[in-house]
């Protein structure tokens, strides 16, 4: 039995929640590139892709090295595995929908209490 | 008890917990403040499912919601991922027990019917909710049954760039 904790792939969500972010990834599984190249290939501006990888970093998905005056991006040391990307958007799903049931819970509650002093009246 | 309260008492946050119990299983569990027969009915009146079940963090919203709560009734709730896409997630309801237990079929996946069994706990004025998925094949817990095409298809973009990465 597995028990995901919360929290653990949420940077990775949030890198993979792009469509340009993601073909990066597929383009860097198939072979390094730089910056340029990157930015080339998804008609986007230097800054933009700088951006885009940037946050890919921070995720641990993309490595990049500066060699003179080229930034050589890689995939980085984390792997995602499939259930587990799925696992963690399921607990995201179900979180995100419980925080709201909360409030729905408390309204209720609210409206059973006041509901309660009108009929005692 | 009569004192007059102003504030408004902010929802203390439980930890949701979701767990792969077999091939073919989850549980979710959750603990809210209040009694059982309140989160029971926010599981099947229409007009509270409507405010929380498409939270629009995850970016989703509910274009329509009804339910027929008895033995043999159904459900349907219709997603909007976007402005051009819908997607319905409906089934039958199976047991009926307010306010402890809830058990339904999701019909809308291609590899068959996955249930859905809730049970409400009540102590101590909250209520300890238990959500067990049993789906019909270890693919289809696999692929995600349950989220609907727009979100299969955001995960089979993923699952293919998942597969290549690896």
């Amino acid at each position: 039995m597995v028990q995901y904790s919360s929290g653990r792939l949420d940077v990775s969500f949030a890198a993979l929640s792009d469509a340009t972010r993601r073909g990066v990834l597929e383009e860097l599984g198939r072979a390094d590139a730089s910056i340029t190249d990157l930015a080339q290939t998804f008609h986007m501006t230097l800054t933009g892709m700088r951006k885009h990888v940037g946050v890919l970093e921070q995720a641990q998905l993309v490595t990049t090295e500066k060699v003179g005056r080229v930034r050589t991006c890689r995939l980085g040391p984390r792997r995602l595995d499939e259930e587990t990307v799925w696992i963690d958007w399921y607990r995201q799903l179900w979180e995100s929908r419980f925080d709201a049931l909360d409030q729905v819970v408390e309204d209720l509650k609210q409206k059973e209490k006041t509901d309660g002093r009108t009929n005692d009246v | 008890m009569d004192a007059p309260t102003t504030f408004e008492p902010t929802p203390v946050k439980h930890p949701t917990t979701v767990e792969r119990t077999a091939e073919r299983e989850f549980v979710v569990t959750r603990t809210f403040d209040g009694p059982a027969h309140l989160v029971f009915d926010a599981w099947t009146k229409p007009e509270l499912l409507k405010q929380w079940w498409a939270p629009k963090s995850m970016g989703m919203s509910l274009v329509s919601c009804e339910t027929d709560v008895r033995v043999g009734g159904t459900y349907r709730f219709v997603f909007g991922l976007d402005d051009s896409q819908t997607t319905a997630f409906f089934g039958t309801y199976l047991e009926v027990t307010p306010p402890s237990r809830l058990v339904w079929t999701n019909d809308e996946g291609e590899a068959g019917q996955s249930v859905t069994t809730l049970t409400f706990e009540e102590k101590e004025g909250q209520t300890l909710l238990v959500l067990h998925e049993l789906h019909p094949s270890k693919e289809a817990t696999d692929e995600g049954i349950g989220f609907g095409d727009g979100l299969r298809e955001t995960f089979g973009q993923l699952d293919e760039l998942l597969v290549g990465l690896a």
